[in-house]
């Protein structure tokens, strides 16, 4: 099995709407320094807007890790998401097209990870969700 | 207050989105183009988005309910200038920009405007005269 390293990394708190901006532009200067092309960018950064509004809507705000990341000759970009919000009660019911807790369309988890590469979701009721997704440059 | 200036040719209004929106510049944007639609009594909305280098849910969401707003007061939208990857994405996320049409371009989209409004457009201008506020 290849090893994930890491090259570069930077961690963003995110408290409040006007943080999503900021921070959707650290995630493309990222990917602009791995060299990852238009659409792949596009998804990574719609994916990482997608999982920071649900962080601030659920989890109260949180901590997001940008690390630029090598695997053998695949470069990517990955991104965690950590809060310390109620947690998710069903996570397998989460990750289901169509369902949603709050009012948004119900597209958040399923629709974002379709957008990825990787993408890894732990919860524990009281203590927080944790997200962690890959886009590889040519992925 | 930041806002998304709005301005008015004619029967439409015209927005373009220069920036990444965040969500209460969105919002506003929303609710001062349906009382902008009210106000003028605009028959068409044109959304330019050829800026906006990523469309979330949440813009989704508020271009879809400027859409339907705008269909209530009796005001057509259509969203223009959507960069391919960003219509890559919208897609792959699953989102269908229901109740809004899209032009490829700003000349496209007022085309398809005055299709929309055509039959009514003759008495509109007629009208036009008085509008002034």
């Amino acid at each position: 099995m290849k090893m994930k390293i890491v090259l570069n990394k930077d961690s963003m708190q995110i408290e409040k709407e006007q943080d999503v901006v900021p921070f959707r532009n650290r995630v493309k200067e990222y990917a602009v320094k791995i060299g990852m092309g238009v659409v792949n960018q596009t998804k990574l950064i719609t994916a990482a807007s997608e999982l920071v509004r649900n962080m601030l809507k659920y989890g109260g705000g949180g901590m997001v890790l940008i690390e630029a990341i090598s695997e053998g000759r695949d470069n990517g970009i990955r991104l965690t998401f950590r809060d310390k919000g109620p947690g998710i009660l069903d996570i397998a019911q989460a990750m289901k097209d169509g369902y949603s807790s709050g009012k948004s369309l119900g597209i958040g988890l399923p629709g974002t990870k379709r957008l990825v590469n990787e993408f890894d979701i732990k919860s524990a009721i009281g203590e927080g969700t944790t997200v962690s997704i890959i886009k590889w440059k040519n992925g | 207050m930041d806002r998304i200036p709005i301005l008015r040719m004619g029967h439409f209004l015209l927005v373009t989105i220069q920036i990444d929106l965040y969500d209460r510049l969105a919002t506003n944007l929303e609710s001062d183009l349906v009382q902008m639609v009210n106000k003028t009594g605009a028959r068409g909305v044109l959304i330019d988005i050829s800026a906006l280098s990523i469309v979330d849910s949440f813009m989704g969401r508020i271009l879809g309910n400027i859409g339907s707003m705008s269909k209530i007061m009796d005001a057509e939208t259509v969203v223009v200038g959507m960069q391919p990857a960003v219509a890559i994405t919208l897609i792959e996320l699953g989102l269908e920009l229901k109740g809004v049409s899209t032009a490829l371009n700003v000349e496209r989209g007022m085309e398809l405007l005055h299709a929309k409004i055509g039959s009514v457009e003759g008495e509109l201008i007629d009208e036009d005269e008085d509008s002034a506020e």
